[in-house]
């Protein structure tokens, strides 16, 4: 028997010189044999920790013992029980705190790749047009989900299993939410994947109807009264973004995170034949360090800058994931930690000149554990830079709430909502995601889509579960 | 895909398209735009609706050519299809939440400049309907740039017009007219000024001195307009707000016109450049 690696086997990436030029995938996954040596590692545990650690609970052994085989279909199927956007998941996931943080290899070495099998299985289904879902016949009931983000997809996909007439409304003109203009195109294709995991949803009968702003297009009151739609699921996110209040954060040149990725990825300004302008200078700060930040950084750094994160913690406190700082160095992003901005300064047209810039030290930790920041007295100094942008986070957006009272908020403008159904203050409605929990990842957003759905069947068809 | 049932030359450079869009038609108020894309490629442009028919379920928005966008969509004709209409959005004009016994105490004073004029159409007329009183001081370069006259006449409010050369009415400015108003007694408890930023900054020099209530629309630069990427963002009163969102109208007299007109000129370089070198240009 041949004995067992300790090492997974490396995925093949685009070398860090190349692909700041252009906007292509950096990993570029495994090949078949790859996927099925990578698969050979796994211990096929009875009791099997990384299951438990996925937040939609796939059976990965079963998968994984598939692609060991060489069975692809079949490793499909069973994710498909599970997931059905395999291809996306496989690549965002932070699975090093999810189910490869649970695999028994990684007290000897290293963890089973478990999100690039996914996602080699999930790409396998999209490239052979494979048919693997399993659905129950329609029921003849209709649920309206708002908001076409992972939370909505997941929901909307689960219904539809189930047998729902499923209609999603987004106010964008692309359906995805962050998947299209958040995440950049060189972490997930738009076109290759996310397109076509939705027309998959699509191929599902589920319909979505783009430029319908709920909320003001159509309220949640007439979606209830008006359209007949027996249960709603609003998966909006939290895309307002936040801005530090200092003085000079109006200045051109400064933008928020969401509208620098939003040009830059749902518009696609960084192609010339596109209309959007996106305009950086030579030298940008992202101010944040967390995925976003990491996102707007590379963003910024194919555009031809030289690029700055500002952290005022250090390395260590960085919410982005290691592969993303990982990556963001190698591309040449330089990290400013301990480092908070108090100022931003303007030329004489306006425009962003620079920053007043102050150095931080870190005290004991909070309540949640992350030692607080503090500021050092008189060590302000300034720095040039030409393009400012802030990447320190997002809460929920209010359209919906300001014109559905019924629907209560905390003071965090969060939906509130029940934990175990994910049903909101009024009934019949149900939230999840990142309306409801605060800026999180995108398969904590799926599994409350999925988790409300089945609420929502429960409701309807009390019988059946 | 969104039909241009109807298409109009206002007048040189502004085109009106009556466009279907049933639910925007359905929801739509005084004081809110749409978003639209003309094409795979293009770019989002908010524009302010200037009618809707619930019935018919048809919006009519009113645009100036003024930059690459605007122009490639001048040249589309009756039956051909806008890729993307979002709306409405925004929030109504404030005096849309008061009943009409509220509003008969009351006198507006619409300023409209230029293409402002097709904003500032729905809210007289939503206020006509009532029987509010209103008089409307419509200000352009030349008479062959009013627009929407006879609309606003058979609305049979006060309509006065002025024109930078005399060829129309008043010869001068909206502000000389407004202080001639103003002086000559005429009272209002209310303007409403909507047009390009510089004249809004004007009026609401000469009201704040009049000490009259004055509402602005602003036309800021936008994405998405739904609030969630702050590139219309204005400050009020020192506070940031989001155009989309919290306006597009505020008071006027809390609005830093300066930042706002600084803002609005931020990607002045690229529009100047597209403009030149755009799609159907055949220079490269």
């Amino acid at each position: 028997m041949e004995v067992l690696s300790m090492e997974r086997v490396p995925v093949r990436e685009l070398d860090a010189k190349e692909r700041i030029k252009s906007f292509n995938e950096v990993c570029l996954g495994y090949s078949e044999e790859e996927a099925i040596k990578e698969a050979s590692r796994c211990l096929n545990c009875k009791s099997a920790n990384c299951v438990k650690k996925c937040p939609v609970g796939i059976d990965i052994p079963k998968f994984i013992d598939h692609i060991k085989k060489g069975e692809f279909k079949e490793a499909a199927e069973v994710i498909f029980m599970y997931n059905n956007l395999p291809s996306i998941c496989g690549r965002v996931c932070p699975q090093e705190i999810q189910c490869e943080g649970g695999c028994v290899l990684k007290n000897k070495g290293q963890a089973v790749a478990i999100g690039k099998l996914e996602r080699f299985v999930g790409d396998y289904v999209l490239e052979n047009n494979l048919d693997v879902v399993k659905r129950k016949p329609m029921n003849g009931k209709k649920v309206a989900v708002v908001g076409s983000g992972p939370a909505g997809l997941s929901c909307a996909s689960t219904l539809a299993t189930l047998g729902y007439q499923v209609t999603i409304y987004e106010a964008l003109h692309e359906a995805g939410g962050v998947l299209v203009y958040g995440i950049p195109e060189f972490r997930l294709p738009k076109e290759k994947i996310v397109k076509r995991e939705i027309e998959n949803l699509i191929k599902l009968g589920v319909q979505i109807k783009t430029n319908v702003i709920v909320g003001r297009t159509v309220t949640i009151n007439q979606l209830m009264d008006e359209m007949g739609y027996d249960a709603i699921f609003i998966g909006t996110g939290a895309g307002l973004p936040k801005f530090m209040g200092i003085k000079g954060e109006n200045a051109n040149g400064v933008f928020s995170a969401n509208e620098f990725l939003t040009r830059a990825n749902l518009m696609r300004a960084f192609l010339d034949e596109y209309d959007t302008p996106l305009k950086i200078g030579k030298k940008v700060a992202v101010v944040g360090g967390g995925n976003v930040a990491m996102d707007a950084a590379r963003t910024a750094v194919r555009l031809g800058a030289e690029v700055h994160i500002i952290y005022r913690r250090t390395e260590e406190e960085m919410p982005a994931r290691l592969e993303e700082i990982h990556h963001a160095k190698e591309e040449g992003v330089i990290f400013d930690v301990l480092t908070n901005p108090v100022e931003i300064l303007k030329d004489d047209k306006g425009w962003v000149k620079g920053m007043v810039l102050r150095k931080m030290e870190l005290k004991d930790a909070d309540e949640t554990g992350r030692r607080t920041p503090v500021e050092i007295e008189g060590s302000d100094y300034t720095e040039e830079f030409d393009t400012v942008i802030m990447a320190i986070g997002t809460v929920p957006n209010p359209i919906i709430t300001y014109t559905t009272n019924e629907i209560k908020i905390n003071n965090r403008k969060c939906i509130i909502v029940e934990e175990e159904t994910g049903e909101t203050t009024m009934e019949g409605v149900y939230a999840g995601g990142d309306a409801v929990t605060g800026a999180a990842t995108v398969i904590l957003a799926m599994e409350a889509g999925k988790k409300a759905a089945y609420a929502i069947h429960k409701k309807c068809h009390p019988g059946e579960m | 895909m969104y039909k241009i049932l109807k298409k109009k030359t206002l007048a040189e450079n502004i085109i009106m398209f009556e466009v279907k869009a049933p639910m925007v038609a359905k929801s739509a108020k005084p004081g809110q735009f749409v978003i639209v894309r003309i094409d795979e490629k293009g770019e989002r442009i908010p524009l302010t609706i200037c009618d809707y028919d619930k019935d018919l379920g048809t919006v009519t928005i009113v645009f100036q050519v003024v930059g690459a966008s605007t122009k490639k969509m001048s040249k589309l004709s009756e039956g051909e299809f806008l890729l993307d209409f979002a709306g409405p959005l925004g929030n109504p004009s404030q005096f849309v939440s008061l009943n009409t016994d509220e509003l008969k105490k009351k006198k507006f004073l619409f300023v409209a400049g230029g293409v402002g004029t097709a904003p500032v159409y729905p809210q007289v007329k939503y206020l006509r309907e009532k029987g509010i009183d209103c008089d409307v001081v419509i200000g352009t370069r030349n008479k062959d740039l009013v627009i929407l006259k006879d609309e606003i006449e058979a609305l049979r409010c006060g309509l006065y017009i002025c024109t930078d050369d005399g060829s129309l009415g008043f010869k001068g400015r909206v502000t000389d007219f407004m202080k001639k108003l103003f002086d000559e007694g005429n009272s209002y408890d209310e303007v409403v000024a909507i047009g390009p930023m510089i004249m809004m900054k004007f009026v609401c020099l000469l009201t704040k001195e009049y000490n009259i209530k004055t509402t602005v629309s602003l036309n800021s630069i936008m994405v998405d307009g739904t609030g969630m990427c702050g590139a219309c963002r204005v400050t009020v009163g020192g506070q940031t707000k989001f155009t989309c969102t919290d306006g597009p109208e505020f008071d006027g007299h809390l609005v830093d016109f300066d930042e706002a007109i600084n803002r609005q000129n931020m990607f002045k370089d690229e529009e100047v450049r597209r403009l030149h070198h755009s799609r159907e240009c055949s220079c490269f």
